[in-house]
């Protein structure tokens, strides 16, 4: 599988980072490293193996469906770059 | 009263116990140091009144005779941790200026126990890197020089800052985060101990996430003792944390008694790398010799899945890094692009994020983001996971068979000169991991214990391996270790 420069363009769409045309041909090339090195995985005989979804066996802890915080809206945008009238402001989303 | 600094957490809470020192004094010795250290850029964000303030109270809590061990202990704390009110940027640009509104659980369950932090410090952008050379701070310079060189030597990474700051005295201790190797490699680097314990011991709320299963913190400091210490005021269960373990968290410290007879260690065959350093050999040779002067069984074991731990772990880290990362977006906290005249929402994201995130962890967040993309699913991601089941019955098959713990190099080699990697291929500073990530591929405990120099006078270490939630069994290993290998080396002051 090899990455060329319009694929790394497409992926770098995907993870909305923007990179400029002039650049593609080198990330193609990194991409095309990492995965070359990533391909041994090939070897593995996986056959009836169980992809791993806790490390640990545990069984994730339930608590009951109810409000345990709030009011906290100065605090959820002190952070923000833009915040306006309690909201996160934004550019323009719908014409 | 010179050089309190120098103290380790153990000898620093018996004189603050006996009143021979106060918390006042000791963390006024750190601010001191910490002031002189500006050439190792591994404090980054200093909060020296906060860590006053908080000294003065745990000299109170101390007069009261009612403080636990790590009262009064000033501490340095890695960005990746959250810190109300104090910045935590995980060094990058793109989280400038954030300040969070509330307290990460560990630094929450340290400040509880009464310790001091003294300020935030360096690391790789997002834990992303093993040579602290990614950070929006600019590197961390190690406090070790190659004999009468003066070249810049990495601390390693992605706990570089923290690794440097203990090394060079400037905390008591550090806490450090560990998703690859990132707490043992680079207190490997420096001649310090650190701790990786078993996933789901320490809870990571609070702490900026890079890969959610692999991540877990841990304590980087002088000795094992400090590290069973502080490892216990650090961990324990967290109903923030879903994935924190409601165990009991046991007397750690009670349990060095230095007595290995009997245990079984193992050593695996797979571990002994083409063209490894015939000095890391020799360490490991070494290592295996004093665990056996002590009373251990040694005993050859194989671990036939380990050399596809690497690209399994440059799979699912990556994978889930592309996921964590999607929330800096410009819009909640952090860096915002300037936007031209028409540009949207999606130009906002696309520029954010190209100003906002460094080379190394734009390109894994690609990676991440190609490798679970539709079509390729199922050939990298799920077959990575796969792997990684593999790697983790490896070790259930060798700790049914009776292995206690497993002894490794730490590093395939001394800490390598900042720069030196420049060039490389990505891969290459990948191979720093090597012998460290299968552990967290696993879940289990592993720590670095620093057990020689080499020719050049840089120190090396070892890693020992343990049973998942045995962290006691294997810090009271480490221990016999320490004491057979008599590491008291320390870096000479040129900063």
């Amino acid at each position: 599988m090899s990455i060329d420069k319009d694929t790394a363009a497409r992926v770098a769409k995907l993870a909305r980072i923007r990179v400029e045309d002039a650049d593609l041909p080198a990330l193609a090339e990194e991409f095309n490293n990492i995965l070359g090195f990533i391909e041994q995985l090939n070897e593995v005989d996986v056959e009836g193996v169980e992809p791993m979804t806790s490390v640990t066996p545990m069984r994730l802890k339930r608590r009951v469906d109810e409000v345990t915080d709030g009011d906290l809206q100065d605090k959820v945008l002190a952070n923000a770059p833009d915040a306006r009238e309690g909201f996160f402001a934004v550019p323009k989303v719908v014409q | 009263m010179s050089d309190l600094n120098a103290l380790t957490i153990a000898e620093a809470r018996d004189k603050l116990r006996a009143k021979e020192i106060s918390s006042a004094e000791l963390t006024d010795a750190c601010l001191n140091a910490i002031e002189g250290s500006g050439a190792l850029n591994a404090f980054v964000h200093n909060t020296p009144e906060l860590a006053r303030e908080q000294a003065a109270a745990a000299d109170v809590r101390i007069a009261s005779g009612d403080a636990p061990a790590m009262c009064g202990i000033p501490l340095g704390i890695k960005d990746l941790f959250c810190t109300k009110g104090v910045p935590s940027q995980a060094a990058s640009a793109i989280l400038d200026g954030f300040k969070p509104e509330y307290e990460s659980t560990i630094t929450q369950n340290l400040f509880d126990a009464g310790s001091v932090m003294l300020g935030k410090l360096n690391m790789d952008e997002f834990a992303m890197g093993s040579s602290n050379e990614t950070s929006t701070y600019g590197d961390v310079v190690n406090p070790w020089r190659r004999g009468n060189d003066d070249a810049a030597l990495t601390p390693g990474g992605s706990s570089g800052g923290s690794a440097s700051a203990v090394a060079a005295d400037l905390c008591l201790a550090a806490t450090g985060t560990d998703t690859g190797g990132s707490i043992r490699q680079p207190a490997a680097f420096v001649g310090i101990t650190g701790i990786k314990p078993t996933y789901g011991r320490c809870s990571r709320w609070g702490v900026v996430a890079f890969a959610s299963s692999l991540d877990q913190a841990g304590p980087m400091t002088k000795t094992v003792r400090d590290s069973a210490i502080m490892l216990e005021a650090m961990c324990g269960h967290d109903p923030k944390d879903s994935t924190s373990a409601d165990l009991a968290v046991p007397d750690f410290e009670a349990m060095l008694t230095g007595d290995i007879k009997g245990k079984v260690i193992g050593i695996p065959k797979e571990y002994r790398m083409d063209g490894m350093p015939g000095e890391i050999e020799q360490l490991w040779a070494d290592g295996t010799a004093m665990l056996k002067e002590a009373g251990a069984d040694i005993r050859d074991i194989s671990l036939p899945h380990t050399k596809y731990a690497l690209p399994a772990y440059y799979v699912i880290a990556p994978a889930e890094a592309s996921s964590n990362l999607a929330r800096y977006d410009g819009v909640r906290y952090g860096h915002r692009a300037t936007l031209e005249q028409g540009d949207g929402i999606t130009e906002m994201y696309e520029k954010t994020r190209a100003e906002g995130f460094g080379a190394e962890v734009q390109r894994r967040v690609m990676i991440g983001t190609y490798v679970l993309s539709a079509g390729f699913y199922d050939a990298y991601y799920n077959r990575a996971r796969k792997v990684r089941t593999l790697i983790k019955k490896d070790f259930e098959d060798v700790f049914a068979a009776g292995v206690d713990a497993i002894l490794t190099p730490a590093t395939p080699s001394a800490a390598f000169g900042l720069g030196e990697m420049a060039n490389a291929d990505p891969v290459q500073m990948y191979l720093n991991d090597v012998f460290t990530v299968t552990v967290n591929l696993a879940g289990l405990p592993g720590i670095a214990v620093p057990a020689g120099l080499d020719k050049q006078g840089l120190p090396l270490g070892l890693q020992l391996i343990g049973r998942p939630w045995e962290e006691g069994d294997l810090l009271n290993t480490a221990y016999a270790l320490e004491q057979a290998a008599g590491f008291v080396a320390k870096p000479t002051k040129w900063w």
